[in-house]
């Protein structure tokens, strides 16, 4: 999960760093990386495309800037984030009202995008502010629709009209119709339509949604996508568009661990923007859209400086002496220390607060996901560790050996694929330039902090917040043992 | 399927195509058509990769090398009824499957019970009801809020009084970084294997998820021990590519698509077919 963009760039970066002067290969070779970034946060790739080419232009302006005193790196992390921002951003808006009430809301989307779950908080939401919804079921395809509207109705204490069973059964756009009128005469102030999944493709159905916009001339028609998905979310989202029409987005399932690229997709691809965020199974996990957020999470930087503070209470006070020590010493950093590192990190205190820290993942869903990620970075750090362990003590002194049939003999040797053993290798001479670079007294790394290098969250967090935040001061820890103090903290 | 001219000299065999006819390879578009498939910046890259280096590979070919795993029949128990335990986060179409999957074996001649183990989300038990009258099922279900690991024990109970040949047990959609639930998720199995050895474990992945796909099956795999995908909506304009660094990584055999929302909009899962339609634009 932290293994993102940062973590990507930071062997490009600590590259620039060194040189302190962006050129236009260096440019390349981080845009290269930034895209992947991208795609692999499920950005749709003709968004992606378009971003790096904007980017791409802005950097070489930059460069020809030369402004002095601005780190060339931050720089481009910069431009990419606030183009990410400005796709995320454009026309920023709540829920649209009508001049006369009651306001309508239509909600549209594929199938388990999460419609009908959304029609029920949304309503929730309203009520709370003192409006008066009605939620009106029109998905009368997908069995027990209906019913599971009129269940969530009463849970949340809002009136459901349902004249139709569903299952098959029933006109869509007169029930849409009849409960617009019902509205109407109630005196409601808002009106939610659920309507059925349907595809983007399918030609009928997509005749049939616009059928019902007509019907209720909706002050907001919501696009209702699933934060999971993939590259498809451009072509859907544009089908929606121009069958339908769009006026907003929400964003659903977001308290998976998905990067949410479809964000960017869908926003860009119909200029919309989102208004809501879906966040859980219960009524009450629901959130107006915060475009800075989001775009932390695509680009997979968290609240770089907490999780720093953090990374260095796990280390525990010898080693990190013993860390300081070579470091000061000028001795290389080696797999041993890396080991060491990576030791530390499983050791690490209450990954929910990190967790907290992280973008789009609010305390309360982080908390719940506590143990899930420790056990994931345990398996991680016990690869790791695998890795190492097969490794002569003379290789993990002097890397530099580790050639293709050493590494193939490590692979065989800890039961990995060469690849992984590869993608570590690769991890650790991006900590090793990291360590070199402090040393040299370069831009504070995540090690100044504590933070072991090697790690994705951490030597991945080099983006534009963690600069700053390395630029305070580095505070020696008051307790004996730190690890434990983390833990006492935690209760 | 204009794909298939543009790169027609990678579907042709060695001896049928010259060497050199990989250099007018606009390698760039092979892996953006990739990517657009789903199946990541990663494994797009490696594909390509692979096609440079080795003339004899057809893209074909390639593809297929990554569906790791040949075996893709549903396992069956040796004996009493085979029991399979169907899972997926929110909306990937379990319930849908389950209805589906239950009136391909009933057309068979096999005796099948549905367990409604979703006792959470509103009315997911009169939805499998609903599917279930569709093609003459035996439905069990417990109440909503009732401990789902104990109405999948009676349900299959209930399938070895009657000696049902399968039972098909839905669960509640939950996502995959939810610890408590994928907890939850492994009592079920652990409580229904004091009944009935579970032969298998479907889970049910939406076609249209990215990269997070492969996340989603490393937890549910990590709880449940997932021997089988089924991959839904692929009737959509969604190919489907996440599923294959699923198959690859994790060696979990892709066994059943979904294609639709009828009860015969399902099908065993065919690798030409995956292939060719991750290929088409
Ligand atoms: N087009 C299409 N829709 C599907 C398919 N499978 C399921 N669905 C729909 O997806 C939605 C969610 O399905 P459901 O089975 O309730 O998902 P569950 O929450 O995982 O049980 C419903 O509207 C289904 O009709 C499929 O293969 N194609
Ligand atoms: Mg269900």
């Amino acid at each position: 999960m932290f293994d993102a963009l940062t973590s990507r760039m930071s062997r490009t970066l600590a590259g620039l760093r060194s040189r302190g002067r962006i050129n236009p290969v260096d440019l390349e070779s981080t845009l290269g990386e930034i895209r992947t970034a991208l795609l692999e946060a499920d950005v749709a790739l003709i968004v992606v495309d378009q971003l790096i080419s904007e980017v791409r232009r802005r950097g070489l302006e930059a460069l020809s800037l030369k402004q002095s005193g601005i780190n060339p790196a931050q720089q481009v992390i910069t431009i990419i984030h606030e183009e990410i921002l400005k796709v995320l951003g454009t026309n920023a808006r709540s829920l649209a009202t009508a001049k006369r009430p009651p306001s309508k809301i239509m909600l549209a989307g594929l199938q388990g995008s999460g419609k009908t779950t959304l029609a029920g908080k949304l309503a929730l939401w309203l009520k709370e502010q003192g409006n008066t919804p009605l939620l009106v079921a029109c998905d009368l395809a997908r069995p027990n629709a209906v019913q599971q509207l009129q269940i969530i109705g009463e849970q949340i204490g809002v009136p459901v009209f349902a004249p139709e069973s569903g299952n098959g059964i029933g006109d869509p756009i007169k029930v849409a119709a009849e409960g617009l009128a019902f509205a109407e005469k109630r005196l409601h102030n808002y009106v939610i339509f659920d309507t059925a999944g349907r595809l983007g493709i399918d030609v009928e159905l997509m005749k049939q949604a616009r059928a019902i916009k007509s019907a209720i001339t909706p002050d907001d028609t919501l696009f209702v996508v699933d934060a999971m998905t993939g590259q498809d979310a451009v072509n859907t989202a544009h089908a929606f568009n121009t069958a339908v029409g769009i006026d907003g987005v929400v964003l659903t399932k977001v308290d998976s661990d998905a990067r949410a690229g479809a964000a960017l997709s869908v926003t860009s691809v119909i200029g919309k923007p989102i208004l809501f965020l879906s966040t859980g199974e219960k009524s009450q996990d629901f959130e107006p859209f915060y475009p800075e957020r989001m775009a932390q999470r695509i680009l997979g930087m968290g609240d770089v400086a907490t999780l720093a503070e953090q990374a260095k209470k796990a280390l525990d006070e010898k080693s990190a002496a013993r860390l300081e020590e070579k470091f000061t010493s000028g001795e290389d950093f080696t797999f041993e220390d890396f080991l060491e590192q990576l030791q530390a990190m499983k050791k690490m205190g209450s990954m929910s607060k990190l967790l907290g820290m992280l973008p789009g993942m609010p305390g309360a869903q982080g908390a719940a996901m506590k143990k899930q990620i420790e056990s994931i970075d345990d398996s991680e750090t016990d690869r790791a560790a695998a890795i190492i362990q097969s490794m002569t003590p003379q290789e993990r002194i002097n890397p530099k050996i580790i050639n293709g049939s050493r590494r193939l003999r490590i692979a065989k040797g800890s039961g990995h694929e060469v690849s992984t053993v590869n993608r570590l290798l690769d991890r650790f001479t991006a900590a090793q330039k990291a360590m070199k670079q402090l040393r040299q007294g370069g831009s504070g790394m995540g090690a100044a902090a504590g933070l072991p290098p090697g790690l994705a969250p951490s030597s991945g967090s080099m983006g534009a917040r963690a600069a700053r935040a390395h630029e305070r001061p580095v505070k020696k820890s008051r307790s004996g043992n730190p690890a434990k103090r983390a833990q006492e903290e935690r209760g | 399927m204009a794909i298939f001219s543009k790169f027609s000299s990678l579907f042709k065999r060695a001896h049928e195509s010259a060497a050199h006819e990989r250099g007018h390879i606009d390698w760039q578009e092979l892996e953006s058509t990739l990517i657009s498939a789903d199946l990541g910046p990663t494994l797009a890259h490696e594909v390509a990769q692979q096609l440079k280096e080795d003339k004899k590979l057809s893209l074909h070919g390639a593809l297929e090398q990554l569906l790791v795993t040949k075996e893709r029949q549903l396992n069956l128990a040796v004996a009493g009824p085979t029991v399979i335990l169907v899972v997926g986060v929110n909306g990937s179409g379990k319930t849908t499957s389950v209805g589906k999957l239950g009136a391909l074996l009933a057309a068979q001649g096999k005796s099948v019970v549905v367990v409604a183990a979703d006792t959470f989300r509103a009315a997911a038990r009169e939805q499998l009801e609903t599917w279930a009258a569709r093609s003459g099922l035996i439905c069990f279900g417990g109440n909503d809020g009732a401990d789902p690991a104990a109405v999948a024990f009676d349900g299959v109970s209930q399938a070895l009084e009657r000696g049902a040949d399968y039972v098909l047990i839905d669960t509640a959609g939950r996502l995959h970084t939810k610890e408590g639930l994928m907890d939850q998720l492994g009592k079920i199995r652990r409580v229904v294997e004091k009944r009935a050895h579970v032969s298998e474990v479907l889970l049910v992945l939406d076609g249209s998820t990215g990269q997070n796909a492969l996340a989603q099956a490393e937890n549910f795999t990590a709880a449940v021990e997932v021997t089988g995908l089924v991959l839904t909506k692929l009737d959509g304009s969604t190919r489907g590519g996440s599923a294959l660094a699923i198959e690859r990584s994790l060696g979990i055999p892709i066994k059943f698509v979904g294609t639709g929302e009828g009860v015969g909009d399902f099908s065993p899962f065919s690798p030409e077919g995956y292939i060719s339609g991750l290929l088409s634009q």
